[in-house]
């Protein structure tokens, strides 16, 4: 319970200093919303004018307090570019990008994990250059690149998906999902990548302890060791590793978003940056925070299931 | 050697399981193209969002523009020659001192709500847009004097004549009292608005009660395609059938099941100098950059030779306004233009700074090629590229550059609305043009109320502009139209709007 508490906390002193950043950034960088939204129409004059209406002009405490104070009672403030409430607007584009990262971590789990464990058994064998080469190679291909190759090869030639109509989740679930497979994997392969080489040299690692040596030569064979005792010790890296995956994959969804034409978050914080859309912005970044900090919780609480030893209880 | 294949399996078994989800759903997608042969449907996509108001008196974005074209209607209408038809209104007369504009109102026009147009709804449109309020981006010329309804006929008293006024008139009627034109616009043109979805899509169906000959198409699906790199791509896959505004580069990689058409961009593309800071303030520099640079040359490297050079701020859609000749008046000559620098006082050249938005590839690779030619001359020119927002704040709003390469586009079909902003006294006026031979041209022309003797003044004005060198002028670029064969009826107008009440699918 102690924990919970502590948690919810440090989530909200998050939210709060983050946005409270995203605010003061927009102060130093300079620009203003009203510029962008009048355009080629601007003249001073109605620049003032919409500043004003928009209430621009006054201090910037005061308006930080305004957002802080309305985000508490849930009321996230209209878009000024498009004139229409945030929550209405993002929501759709949440769940997207929520659907395209739940995909690619499935696909990052299911593969990298069985992968790592029969590259662990590789090690020293005769192919064993060749494939760690080959992961190499994923490790180092850019997201964006793999997009595009996907796209001619499953979109363009084999015509397995029509990149640049994304159905949405809304209208098309199962084609919106397989659209977003094909996004996924190109966000996966590095990942995976990673994934597989450090599950691989920890098993390695834990294989030469004293502890297998001595539970083999009390009679167990080697898959029985490592399913009993080495996973165990293995998996508390590769826990915290995939939840700093997890928290990094929405975040880095934004190029992906941009080359398979997906209407997500990623797109929208781009473009609400370069518009000065404050309250979108500020949403945005607050999402992020609470996302990041969700997944060091969860990968937390995992961890202690798995070793006891890092529970909680004393110190808390 | 057991376990290994026992590994290998679950991998191969979750990869499958997967991949055989998805494959899953592929086969509901197909049904909905089947489903009603009928249905003429067109997917179209643009490059920018409509992210700004829908309501017309509210935008400023072109793009949004653009597009909403097919839903609002004015009292009046432009056509794709560039004249003015009745619209919402059946006709007009012109009381003898031309101070008094009477239109009758068409019977029965709808808008897509269902309500019918009253002249309550005309006059409520037309006051909102001379009322002082910050969000009306629209506004009305000052010399209306009050807008009322007169026998159930919409009168407007002007407290001087004016040739243009009836171009103003083009501006939407929309329903009185309606308060959701910001998200869910309603309007009464051949389309009627659905839905938008940021970044996404917006959705326009046929109006089946439109007042005029109906639209063929029946839903036109917007694709927001804001990835340069994805446009060809999604061309090639089918996910659009027709894209404008591309490079030659994009149409070059098109391949079979497409054409390309060809237009203007209706854009003033110029090397825009700022006339109040040295050297531009002389008029000999800013003459012998005219002399420096080749504009057939520039177009020829960088648009691969699409593109109609321009000699003052008109460019040729303006039709009557338009002075051909005036292209003609600083050919390229390298020689006269060190001549002319040396008389000036920099015999070794200078240095300068060309400031770009750096998201307009097209002005990129303009300031570019300039910066080639200018060195010729001896002016070392180097470019500044900037995000469109700190170029519309800095250096459109806050005049803070020296050069700048742009284009500048016309709101209505009005020569006003080209020439205006070099008066010296324009809020828009951001070269700091400043000639009062121009300011008494630019007011005479204005004042003016005969027809003739009006278009003699603005070519007059335009030719000041020329002579004058206010700013390096260059081209009005082409506008590249992808479409896949079989649509057609695309028409290009002299303002930046695409219709979609002629375009059609052949059977």
């Amino acid at each position: 319970m102690k924990y919970a508490a502590k948690r919810i906390l440090v989530l909200l002193v998050t939210m709060v200093i983050v946005s409270f950043l995203a605010f003061a950034a927009f102060e130093v960088i300079g620009g203003d919303p009203a510029t962008a939204i009048l355009g080629t129409q601007a003249t001073p004059e109605r620049l003032e004018a919409l500043r004003e209406e928009l209430g621009l002009n006054r201090p910037f405490l005061t308006r930080y307090a305004e957002w802080l104070l309305g985000f508490f009672t849930g009321d996230l403030g209209m878009s000024y570019q498009y004139r229409q409430p945030v929550l209405e607007l993002l929501q759709s584009k949440l769940s997207v990008t929520l659907m395209l990262s739940f995909v690619s971590f499935i696909l990052i789990v299911a593969v990298s994990i069985p992968l790592g464990l029969l590259s662990s058994r590789m090690v020293g064998k005769r192919l064993d250059g060749l494939h760690t080469a080959f992961n190499q190679l994923c490790m180092a291909v850019p997201p964006f690149f793999t997009g595009i190759l996907l796209s001619y090869l499953f979109g363009i030639t084999l015509k397995w998906f029509m990149p640049g109509n994304f159905p949405g989740l809304g209208n098309n679930f199962l084609g919106s999902l397989k659209y977003l497979f094909f996004a996924a994997i190109s966000i996966a392969i590095p990942r995976i990548a990673m994934t597989v080489r450090m599950l691989r040299s920890i098993i390695v690692r834990e294989m030469n302890q004293a502890y297998v040596r001595t539970a083999i030569s009390r009679g167990n064979d080697r898959g029985q060791v490592l399913r009993n005792h080495v996973l165990k010790n293995a998996l508390v890296p590769v826990v915290t590793f995939l939840a700093q995956t997890m928290a990094e994959i929405m975040a880095g969804s934004v190029v992906v978003e941009q080359v398979f034409g997906i209407p997500g978050l990623g797109r929208m914080l781009v473009s609400s940056v370069a518009n000065r859309d404050y309250p979108v912005v500020e949403t945005l970044v607050v999402i992020l925070a609470f996302w990041v900090v969700l997944a060091g919780t969860v990968a937390d609480l995992l961890n202690q299931r798995i070793d006891p030893r890092l529970r909680l209880g004393a110190d808390a | 050697m057991k376990k290994r294949l026992f590994a290998l399996m679950l991998a191969m078994s979750l990869v499958s399981a997967v991949l055989a989800g998805c494959a899953g759903g592929s086969k509901t997608e197909n049904p909905g193209t089947d489903n009603a042969p009928t249905l003429k449907e067109l997917n179209i996509g643009i490059a920018q969002d409509l992210d700004d108001s829908l309501d017309p008196h509210k935008n400023v974005a072109a793009g949004t523009r653009e597009i909403m074209f097919n839903v609002f209607e004015g009292l009046m209408k432009p056509t794709s020659t560039g004249d003015l038809i009745p619209a919402v209104a059946e006709s007009y007369t012109v009381s003898d001192d031309h101070l008094t504009y009477t239109f009758k109102l068409r019977e029965g026009v709808k808008f897509h709500n269902g309500q019918t147009v009253t002249p309550d709804d005309v006059l409520y449109s037309y006051n909102r847009c001379m009322e002082d309020n910050a969000e009306i981006q629209v506004k009305l010329p000052a010399n209306i004097d009050k807008v009322y309804v007169e026998n159930g006929d919409i009168c407007f008293q002007l407290t001087e004549p004016s040739n243009e006024f009836l171009s103003y008139l083009t501006v939407a009627i929309i329903p009185a009292d309606y308060t959701e034109q910001d998200t869910k616009p309603v309007g009464t043109g051949p389309f009627k608005f659905v839905s938008h979805t940021a970044q996404d899509s917006v959705v326009m169906e046929r109006f089946e009660e439109y007042w005029g000959e109906s639209a063929k198409l029946d839903k036109v699906t917007f694709k927001i395609i804001e990835n340069a790199d994805n446009i060809v791509l999604s061309l090639q896959s089918g996910a659009v059938d027709l894209f404008a505004h591309l490079t030659t580069a994009q149409t070059s990689q098109l391949g079979a099941g497409f054409h390309v058409e060809a237009g203007t961009m209706n854009l003033v593309q110029a090397l825009y100098l700022n006339n109040a800071v040295a050297p531009f303030d002389d008029v000999r520099v800013r003459q012998a950059l005219c002399y420096a640079v080749d504009r057939e040359a520039m177009i020829d490297l960088a648009f691969d030779g699409y593109g109609y050079p321009i000699g003052t701020s008109i460019y040729p859609a303006f039709g009557k306004y338009y002075d051909e000749s005036l292209v003609n008046n600083y050919p390229h000559d390298v020689e006269k233009a060190k001549a002319l620098l040396a008389e000036a006082g920099y015999p070794d050249g200078f240095a300068m700074s060309i400031t770009v938005p750096s998201n307009y590839k097209p002005h990129m690779d303009t300031a570019e090629v300039l910066v080639q030619q200018l060195a010729e001359v001896g002016v070392t020119a180097t470019i500044q590229p900037v995000e469109w927002e700190t170029w519309l704040s800095d250096t459109y709003v806050g005049r803070q550059f020296e050069s700048t390469v742009v284009g500048v586009d016309a709101a209505n079909m009005t020569a006003r609305s080209l020439l205006e902003r070099f008066t010296s006294t324009a809020g828009n006026n951001f070269v700091n043009y400043n000639n009062a031979e121009y300011d008494t041209l630019y007011a005479a022309a204005q004042a003016s109320f005969d027809d003739a003797e009006q278009i003699a003044l603005y070519r007059q004005a335009a030719a000041n502009l020329s002579e004058n060198a206010a700013n390096v002028y260059l081209q009005d670029m082409a506008d590249l139209v992808a479409v896949r064969d079989g649509v057609e009826g695309l028409n290009f107008y002299p303002i930046y709007v695409l219709d979609l009440s002629t375009l059609d699918i052949a059977a």
